[in-house]
């Protein structure tokens, strides 16, 4: 363990993260009552809610830094946008394949063009551009631009994912954790406890590799910034 | 067992392969960067012994 967290270069708060996750693993598979109607395959919701919220908060942070990176043109929201719209896209995978896995025993398919999938579909294809234009062409001030407003575009994608079962009749159940009759009302208590420290563990390891991916963001700048003197001081060199 | 075991495991074990796998290039990535800017800092200080010379 202590090799593996070495080689991983993970910190003592990534620990005390991937600790609450395997807490949350004994939680969400052994500990909650099995579903009468769907079995034990319901245990799927416990991660997939979760990372369906991480994903949500990853995009919603995209927004507002790509918001106040078109205001102020200041790097470090660039990084935000960059870190958040990163690990956002890692969530957002694991949610766009939960969802079938749980998808197939349950409703019989492994996808259907249900509205709230439909708008799934379309902000993880939205991100898929935004990290590859990214990759490709970053150190573009114009392009830094349009990724803002591609960022900004894509958390406007929230709101349609979110109510999409109260706004559209689908295949898609109504959500259990924001019902009407409150705050996780359609399910067990242990169920509840279960769902809620796997979203507060989620949030905090989210909040971790935000914290990890912005600071290589940092070490990308320095390195950049060491490869520009070289290259002036090397000229410089050369004319004298 | 449950026939629906297997989705149950299937969708479990992709996730934390997932966030390993992820946090693996994180750490690969900052020990790459990390490696170049010693590099880097190594050079520059040879250089500017280079110009006071």
């Amino acid at each position: 363990m202590a090799e593996l967290t070495t080689r991983l270069r993970i910190t003592p708060f990534g620990v005390i993260c991937l600790v609450g996750l395997i807490i949350s693993l004994y939680l969400s598979l052994i500990w909650a009552p099995r579903e009468r109607v769907m079995g034990d395959v319901q245990r799927i919701m416990y991660f997939h809610v979760a990372t369906a919220w991480i994903a949500e908060l990853a995009f919603l942070l995209v927004g507002i830094s790509s918001i106040i990176y078109l205001w102020l043109r200041e790097r470090k929201w660039d990084i935000v946008a960059y870190s958040a719209a990163e690990v956002g896209f890692v969530f957002c995978c694991f949610v766009m394949i939960t969802g079938p896995i749980w998808g197939k025993p349950v409703w019989g398919t492994w996808w259907t063009w249900d509205p709230r999938l439909t708008f799934s579909m379309i902000l993880w294809l939205i991100y898929v551009g935004y990290l590859m234009l990214r990759v490709y062409g970053d150190d573009i001030p114009q392009v830094k631009t349009f990724l803002a407003v591609l960022g900004i575009l894509g958390t406007l994608d929230i709101p349609f994912i979110h109510f999409a079962t109260m706004w559209w009749r689908g295949l898609h159940p109504d959500s259990l954790v924001m019902s009407e009759e409150g705050l996780g009302a359609g399910m067990e208590v242990d169920m509840r406890i279960a769902l809620a420290v796997s979203a507060i563990v989620f949030t905090l390891f989210f909040f971790y590799l935000m914290g990890r991916r912005m600071a290589l963001e940092r070490l990308r700048d320095e390195t950049e910034d060491l490869r520009d003197r070289l290259e002036y001081m090397n000229n410089d060199n050369i004319r004298n | 067992m449950d026939q629906n075991f297997w989705y149950l495991f299937s969708a479990y074990t992709l996730i934390w392969v997932g966030l390993f796998v992820y946090l693996f290039t994180l750490a690969s990535r900052e020990k790459k960067l990390e490696t170049e800017v010693v590099q880097l800092k190594k050079l520059l200080e040879e250089l500017e012994k280079k110009f006071k010379e």
